[in-house]
């Protein structure tokens, strides 16, 4: 095994914590990396809900000038574009790095310098997206950014370009990333962790990294193709040199669809893990929830074009992703009907991680049924493009993934700061979540059927859209207000002391089997497992708790040794990518000097010895 | 007696909220919408309609089901932390099938009106049918009835009991056509043709908008339409028909808004003893008030101001490739600024003074039109119609 070769090349110094700035910027310890992805996810999350509250502003009465109609279409491709780049993705990639490795009896994963760089790459591509508004020149196009609204013609400002080269930045953390994930859970599991023994969690993780694997490619190619159109005078996309904007919508959503499920398979791994350890009973039908996300991920790379139903693709192609479409339906079933069987017979301990979870599912099970209402192409083509798909997306996006991950914040959070976020406050969070929610997307329903479309700055007062609209703005605010609450649990819980033992839940999996939190190392020693479940099979044959696991001092374990290379290779990268917005006025020098970094940046990361 | 003042009590509390419930629960009938997908007035949008009110009903047992075993697990499994541990169950085969197999003929029974609703729709139309063509540009919608050789704008007339055969393309980006009491969406590309037919079944003015993201005023691309009974429509297009170049025009120059008003300008200089005099000619240009002085003096402010190079006058032989909306009718429509504000001589003047004002980001320019001008233009404009 791997972990013994590690041992073996130990050497005898002692770790002691690191602590202060520098130790943070030059981390290469995966708990670290989660927590920085975590805590900017969580910062950008609030940026995209701020942007979110000035549009409900604006919806709120007909005929408004709050927002201006541009910087209306600013803010809803800044908010779609956020939320799904820089808060679901990197809130869920938190969890990923914090968890993986300990999931896995792992030490760190497999890459821990390319880990790194996948954060400060993360970082790079969300600060030079936003930085577009101090130009005023946020990207206005719609987070899909439909072709030919998208050429120089239509497009002419910087609005594109800032959009089209941070996806691009976002992209290689994405995929660098997924890479480390995918070796990691591949390679670094600790003896005994098979395949059909792993975690919940890790699993959906896993197939959540094979998705982006393959999706991100595709995403990536359809924005070189849009970058020469752009800047070189290309016409992939543009009709009048013979080429084809459709191209770009097929392009756009072989990715988009699979981006779908990237988005919420980690929560539905959260999930997975909170209702059996809630409910003090196994996950109910473990294989079918391992091959129902296998049959969701491969699935949802042939459904793409049920986005583009509208297009007039033709009877053959409609009914193609129309029943494809239909058939992701019966895997999400067999999961949601699992979640309720793990619960069922069960004795149900309610702390506020299965509040969340319990919430999930119910909300789920709303977007997942309007999901099927748009399978059907003659029925969509009325939905598509109004609040009614708004409605669907957010309960999948927000009921799905953003309930299902705030659930796993309260249930990992003392493993993560060895602190108990506090009942009370949670409790209030989840109520005014559930209500504010509820009332924000639930009346996009009613108005989307009822003919008020998407994409609209404003709406004229004869067409009755209003009372609702302020119905919905009136949710968002109590939606804002409940997350003000989780930041004062936060700040609450900050301050006070640790107080959060190793196994706060009685939980099933090695996570729990260590300190809160953590030691650098995770894990004294490599823990041999012996079934699914491991840590309450352990308890089992202990005859009940576990004694308190001591911390040690790591004598001997054998550690990465601590880099800035990731950092300036991401500096460089986003030097090159500022260059090329600042190109017509300061020439080549700034891709230069980026390029120049970037690579100074990899060769010494290539060659620093790593420990 | 006391709970008769309990009663008044409850009552004065609830008579408080029910202004609000009655307000919401009148937000939840689509009579409450005129743009409402869910009253559809042609064949077409009714098989759509047909097959999700068929995946409602579905969806609402299913949600029902789900969300109430949901609900009973919650209260019927509460445990306390010392409660035994439950009985550890990891699994049931059979009831695992079932909940497969069941969500499948679920699916199957939604899937084959689907099919048979995507051949539907997706079918030629033959018999008498009128042809219409759709363009899309930022941000309004242009008309053309190639049979008839007439053109409109923002505002498509279309007889009752008659399939109406779209035929669509846009002049720059993409749009999406959206008449949602006859159709749901269908795009427009620049390089393709894309296709829609509906036969209307109930006569009245319906409002529709475009639907696909496309650029700063996608949200005022709206447009009319006014489904008429088949005497009216041929009226209407009789009339139409009326407003185009004259003979003796047409020998002009090719710019053809310049032939139309040159019609209207002949008419004007013969008929001076008339005022009032409703054209006689069956090819002249439409003009209802050709000795108004504020009328001639609009003339001259749309050739002179720049109106010209944009918008044209004759809905018979117009141009194509216009950047601004053919205005042959102007007069008679329901709206401007692509079904945005109503057709007012208030706001049409606020429009021509300052168009940018009402919809920032329209392509017409502020061309500096001063009030007197533009009550001038007002007048010249509303007589077309």
């Amino acid at each position: 095994m791997a972990t013994t070769a590690l041992d073996q090349r130990a050497h005898a110094a002692s770790h002691a914590e690191p602590t202060g700035l520098w130790s943070w910027i030059t981390t290469v310890d995966h708990k670290r990396i989660g927590i920085l992805y975590g805590s900017t996810a969580f910062l950008f999350f609030l940026m995209g809900g701020i942007e979110a509250l000035m549009l409900r502003i604006q919806l709120g009465t007909p005929n408004n000038t709050f927002l201006a109609p541009e910087t209306y279409n600013q803010l809803f491709t800044m908010h779609g574009t956020t939320m799904i780049f820089l808060a679901i993705m990197p809130i869920s990639a938190a969890f990923f790095n914090f968890m993986i490795p300990l999931q896995i009896g792992a030490r760190d994963v497999a890459f821990p310098r390319l880990n790194a760089f996948s954060y400060w790459v993360f970082l790079a591509g969300g600060l030079f997206l936003n930085s577009s508004f101090l130009f005023g020149a946020a990207p206005d196009q719609g987070w899909f950014g439909y072709a030919n609204l998208t050429s120089r013609q239509y497009s002419p400002g910087l609005n594109v370009d800032f959009w089209m080269l941070g996806l691009q930045i976002l992209g290689v953390a994405s995929l660098a990333a997924a890479v480390n994930f995918f070796v990691t859970i591949v390679n670094l599991r600790a003896p005994g962790m098979k395949l059909m023994r792993m975690p919940m969690f890790t699993w959906m993780s896993f197939i959540t990294q094979v998705l982006l694997l393959l999706a991100f490619p595709v995403i990536t190619v359809a924005l070189i193709l849009l970058m020469f159109d752009r800047f070189f005078g290309t016409h992939f996309f543009v009709p009048s040199g013979g080429g084809d904007p459709l191209l770009w919508q097929h392009m756009f959503w072989i990715f988009g669809h699979p981006e779908v499920y990237i988005l919420i398979l980690p929560a539905f791994g959260v999930v997975s893990e909170i209702l059996p350890v809630f409910s003090r009973k196994p996950l109910f039908g473990y294989a079918a929830m391992v091959f129902s996300g296998v049959f969701i991920a491969f699935l949802g790379f042939g459904v793409w074009a049920h986005h583009m139903f509208a297009t007039g693709m033709g009877p053959l192609p409609d009914t193609f992703f129309s029943l494809a479409t239909m058939l992701i339906a019966i895997p999400t079933g067999v999961k949601i009907f699992n979640w309720l069987g793990t619960a069922w017979g069960g004795s149900l301990q309610f702390k506020t991680p299965m509040y969340f979870a319990l919430a999930f599912i119910a909300m789920f099970i709303i977007g997942g049924l309007s999901g099927v209402m748009h399978a059907s192409p003659p029925a969509d083509l009325q939905q598509t493009d109004t609040y009614f798909v708004v409605a669907h997306f957010h309960y999948v996006m927000f009921g799905g993934s953003i309930f299902g991950l705030t659930a796993g914040a309260y249930y990992w959070w003392p493993k993560m700061f060895g602190r108990l976020l506090d009942e009370g406050l949670g409790k209030v969070h989840f109520w005014l979540m559930l209500i504010g929610f509820n009332l924000t997307f639930f009346p996009m329903h009613i108005l989307g059927l009822n003919g008020m479309p998407r994409r609209v700055y404003t709406y004229p007062e004869v067409l009755g859209f209003e009372t609702l609209n302020r119905i919905e703005t009136v949710g968002s605010f109590i939606l804002a207000f409940s997350f003000l609450i989780f930041l004062i649990n936060i700040i609450k819980t900050w301050r006070g002391p640790r107080n959060a033992p190793a196994d706060p839940w009685n939980g099933a999996t090695l996570e729990w089997a260590i300190p809160s939190p953590p030691q650098e190392w995770n894990f004294a020693q490599i823990p041999a497992v012996h079934g699914r479940d491991t840590l309450w099979e352990e308890k089992r044959a202990r005859g009940g708790k576990l004694p308190e696991p001591p911390r040690v001092s790591g004598q001997g374990i054998h550690l990465p040794n601590p880099s800035y290379w990731p950092l300036v290779s991401a500096l460089g990268l986003l030097g090159l990518m500022v260059g090329v917005i600042l190109e017509p006025h300061i020439g080549p020098w700034g891709i230069i000097t980026g390029g120049v970094i970037l690579l100074f940046g990899v060769f010494n990361w290539a060659f620093e010895p790593a420990g | 007696m006391h709970l008769r003042i309990r009663a008044l009590r409850l009552l004065r509390r609830v008579a408080f909220a029910l202004p609000l419930l009655v307000l919401v629960a009148s937000a939840c009938n689509p009579d409450h919408y005129p743009q409402t997908a869910l009253r559809p007035l042609s064949d077409y949008a009714r098989i759509g309609d047909d097959i999700q009110t068929t995946t409602f009903k579905w969806a609402l047992a299913v949600f029902v089901l789900v969300e109430g075993a949901l609900i009973y697990a919650i209260f019927r499994f509460k445990g306390k932390p010392d409660d035994p541990e439950p009985r550890q169950v990891h699994g049931n085969t059979t009831i695992e099938i079932i909940w497969t197999v069941v969500p499948a003929l679920i699916l199957a029974a939604i899937a084959v009106p689907t099919v048979r609703g995507i051949f539907e729709t997706n079918s030629t139309p033959t018999g008498d049918v009128l042809r219409v063509e759709v363009v899309g540009h930022q941000w309004w919608w242009e008309f053309r009835y190639p049979e008839l050789n007439l053109t409109t704008a923002n505002e498509v007339h279309i007889p009752v009991g008659q399939t109406v055969s779209f035929h669509m393309s846009t002049a720059d980006v993409v749009h999406s056509f959206w008449p949602p009491r006859f159709a749901g969406k269908r795009d427009v590309f620049p390089n393709r043709e894309t296709r829609m037919w509906f036969k209307a079944e109930q006569a009245g003015e319906y409002p529709g908008q475009c639907a696909e993201f496309c650029g700063i005023e996608h949200g005022r691309m709206a447009f009319r339409v006014r489904a008429q009974t088949p005497e009216e429509f041929q009226a209407w297009v009789s009339h139409m028909q009326t407003l185009g170049p004259k003979p003796q025009a047409s020998a002009a120059p090719a710019d053809s808004m310049r032939t139309a008003s040159a019609g209207a300008k002949l008419q004007a200089s013969q008929q001076p003893a008339k005022p009032g005099a409703k054209p006689t000619a069956p090819d002249s240009a439409a003009v209802q008030q050709p000795a108004d002085p504020a009328y001639a003096a609009g003339e001259k402010l749309f050739m002179t101001k720049g109106c010209v190079g944009c918008h044209s006058l004759q809905a018979v032989n117009a141009p194509k490739g216009m950047i601004g909306p053919n205005l042959a009718n102007v007069g008679a429509r329901s709206y401007i600024g692509a079904g945005s504000f109503q057709n007012t001589d208030e706001n049409l003047s606020r429009w021509i003074q300052n168009p940018q004002a009402m919809k920032k980001g329209v392509l017409m320019p502020n061309l500096g039109v001063t009030p007197d001008e533009a009550k001038s233009l007002v007048a010249y404009l509303r007589a077309h119609k």
